[in-house]
């Protein structure tokens, strides 16, 4: 084995083709995205050259702010209510219902195929409040409280689109923690067990400390994932009222292909890129560090 | 393994670079050639999904009056949200993959960036080649002449003016006669509002409902060049007459005259709130004819529905008889794809799509009708009338604004008849749109 992959020949024969394809769907749009920051235009009217202007249009430029604004809060808020409300379910899984929790598996994790738009639809009337309420709405009126027009306001609609992408993905990384927990060797908890470890302290001394490896890979997933929000938002508010709920790819998407703009649309996937850049620098960084301990 | 000649070991990584470079090129040109125009074998026709008028006129042209052209070139329809129109259309043109026919245009600046680029096909031209250009109104071609960069470039299946779409029994119940001053339209939504009833209904989902009549009260209010000077830079809409027409319209919001939860009421629930009683006005097109005259929809009544203009400002520049005029969203024929068997289609649907609309739904386009149509609806008679005693015309909101303007306009509209959005942060808005151009 050692001898052919040894051989350069070798080497080049297994990864040309992986390379060659990574290079043209991945590394020329890259490139050639990044040449039409410098550029104001689009395919139907042409491009001119438009120098540094595009850059320092994003440091005055409102709907950036706002919807770099929105785009940090929503990653944040998500990634931990994901990771948080997917490890507890692991953990039900694993300690609680145990060889049961086959079906309450498939059932959480049943959203996680659904296509993104149908669920947005779905989300749409339970929310609804006009020209009828939907099912959230009557249960307020049912109570006593008013209809609240959801998606009408932007504090309301960020809260809907975070209640439906944490029901939509946490079935997904409940899944992926579990099976970082089954890899716990029985063992070592049954050794804690025996020196008098039980309930919360099992957990923090034991549980915790060795499903942190999964932990960061979930927490990479969630926080690249969420930072690139795009179809849930685009289907379930439109970015709106307003910009309210406006990410930077939706803003991105419209000022490239709505509003004609490549060039300035392309300087912001550049921030977006950068912005992942830096969080997955950072979290693997984190991770190196805290192996070395 | 490794003892192959040198001569030989080079040979192969040269043919494997030059093979990946050649799939690579073929890739690369494959994606930058994009689609071809070839011969249409369909009449493929793309249209906005709101637009509910144009389809039933042409399924009727493709089994009656345009069977021959229709079995030549058979009539296939999708639809998209509008929303969704603009960008979809520059992506297809680009790819030189227009449909046949498809509407376009959302803002009239994208209309003329289509024309400029040579996508769009010139009607003066082939419809005088195919002797049929008598058959559209001479003010429908000015319409889109003045709106699209200078050519006649769309066709008008629509030829609409607006203004207030009212309950009559409800006014008359009240002893209300159409009011004639923006404070007078004030005060009957204050009567409505005091019975209980829905004064205006608009969807703010939508937002150019909203937005047009702000539009409207600065024609009044300014003048019908009003907008005009905003885009010829003599204006701003920040200037304290303009942010005036916006918190004209916020306050009507703030007084609780437009639907509860407006900001997510959708365009065909709007329609519906007026057409079942619960709403006593609604700004609009006349687009709209062809749900008030259809009984199943307009459970009021085809002939209580009446027809207003946007009543006057009192000190104002504007006259109450300058209605806004459009040919709606306007569809168009691609000028790549223009076949002799799209030239028959074309002659077909120009010669008879006036009469159909007309009869069909009483909608009216800005197609000649070949013979008069008789027992129209009391509601589409009064706004023929209207279409020609009109003298002068006016534009609507976005018209002159860019595509960000156009689409931060309609989509914050509902914000600020929520009081979510301040009448100077709105204009603001839009004027530091108008300003990057």
């Amino acid at each position: 084995m050692k001898s052919v992959l040894g051989d350069r020949k070798t080497i080049a024969i297994l990864l040309g083709p992986a390379l060659l394809v990574y290079t043209l769907v991945i590394l020329v749009p890259v490139v050639w995205s990044f040449g039409y920051t410098f550029f104001k235009g689009n395919a139907l009217e042409g491009f001119e050259f438009n120098g540094i202007n595009n850059f320092t249009r994003l440091f005055t430029d409102p709907d950036v702010q706002a919807a770099l604004g929105f785009t940090v809060k929503y990653a944040l808020l998500l990634t931990i209510l994901q990771v948080v409300f997917g490890y507890g379910l692991a953990l039900l899984y694993t300690f609680v219902l145990k060889k049961s929790s086959a079906i309450i598996r498939t059932l959480v994790f049943f959203p996680v195929v659904v296509p993104t738009v149908a669920i947005a639809l779905l989300y749409q009337k339970l929310f609804q409040s006009a020209p009828k309420d939907g099912l959230v709405n009557e249960l307020l009126v049912n109570v006593g409280l008013g209809s609240v027009d959801w998606l009408g306001s932007g504090t309301t609609a960020f809260i809907v689109i975070v209640i439906m992408d944490v029901w939509r993905s946490m079935g997904f990384y409940g899944v992926l923690l579990y099976t970082g927990l089954l890899d716990i060797p029985e063992d070592i908890i049954e050794s804690a067990r025996i020196d008098g470890a039980r309930g919360f302290s099992l957990f923090k001394n034991i549980v915790l400390p060795m499903s942190l490896p999964i932990l960061y890979s979930s927490i990479i997933f969630s926080i690249n994932g969420t930072i690139k929000v795009f179809d849930s938002v685009f289907a379930l508010t439109g970015g709106g009222p307003g910009n309210e709920t406006t990410p930077l790819t939706l803003y991105m998407y419209r000022t490239a292909f709505a509003f004609s703009d490549y060039g300035y649309g392309s300087t912001i996937a550049l921030v977006l890129s950068i912005m992942c850049l830096i969080v997955t620098a950072l979290i693997f960084r984190g991770a190196r560090r805290d192996n070395t301990i | 393994m490794t003892t192959a000649p040198r001569s030989r070991r080079l040979r192969r990584p040269v043919v494997a670079a030059l093979a990946a470079v050649g799939i690579g090129t073929m890739i690369l040109s494959g994606c930058a050639a994009g689609g071809s125009s070839s011969e249409p074998t369909k009449l493929t026709y793309l249209k906005n999904t709101e637009n509910t008028n144009t389809e039933p006129v042409f399924n009727e042209l493709a089994e009656n009056q345009c069977k021959t052209e229709n079995t030549a070139l058979p009539l296939e329809v999708s639809s998209i949200p509008q929303a969704d129109l603009d960008s979809q259309i520059q992506l297809l043109a680009s790819q030189n993959a227009l449909p046949v026919m498809f509407a376009a245009a959302g803002t009239p600046a994208e209309g003329a960036k289509l024309d400029k680029a040579g996508k769009l096909l010139n009607f003066e031209t082939e419809l005088e080649k195919l002797g049929v250009l008598d058959d559209i109104e001479p003010a429908a071609i000015s319409t889109i002449k003045n709106l699209y960069g200078g050519n006649f470039n769309f066709l008008p299946f629509q030829f609409n003016i607006e203004g207030i779409f009212y309950n009559k029994t409800m006014f008359a119940e009240r002893g209300i006669e159409e009011p004639q001053t923006y404070d007078e339209l004030v005060e009957v939504a204050s009567q409505f509002e005091a019975d209980g009833i829905t004064p205006f209904t608009a969807s703010g989902e939508q937002g150019w409902p909203i937005t047009r009549l702000i539009s409207s009260y600065l024609f009044r209010d300014l003048g019908p060049d009003a907008l005009q000077k905003v885009a010829d830079g003599d204006a701003k809409l920040t200037d304290p007459e303009y942010v005036a027409a916006a918190q004209a319209i916020a306050d009507l919001g703030a007084a609780g005259y437009f639907d509860d939860n407006i900001a997510s009421l959708d365009i065909d629930s709007s329609y519906n709130e007026l057409l079942t009683g619960k709403a006593a006005m609604m700004y609009m097109g006349t687009w709209f004819l062809e749900s008030a005259n259809d009984p199943e929809k307009n459970t009021v009544g085809v002939d209580n529905i009446g027809f207003m203009p946007f009543p006057a400002v009192e000190g104002g520049k504007g006259s109450i008889d300058q209605y806004p005029a459009n040919v709606g969203l306007p569809q168009t024929f691609g000028a790549d794809t223009y076949t002799p068997k799209v030239a028959d289609w074309l002659k077909c649907i120009t010669e008879n799509y006036g009469q159909v609309s007309l009869e069909q739904s009483g909608a009216i386009s800005g197609f000649k009708s070949k013979e008069p149509v008789t027992d129209l609806p009391a509601l589409t008679v009064d706004v023929q009338d209207r279409i020609a005693g009109s003298t002068e015309s006016v534009l609507w909101f976005e018209a002159l604004f860019n595509a960000k303007a156009g689409q931060d306009s309609s989509k914050n509209a509902s914000l600020l008849v929520t009081g979510q959005l301040t009448p100077e942060d709105f204009m603001k808005l839009l004027q530091t749109d108008l300003d990057a151009g």
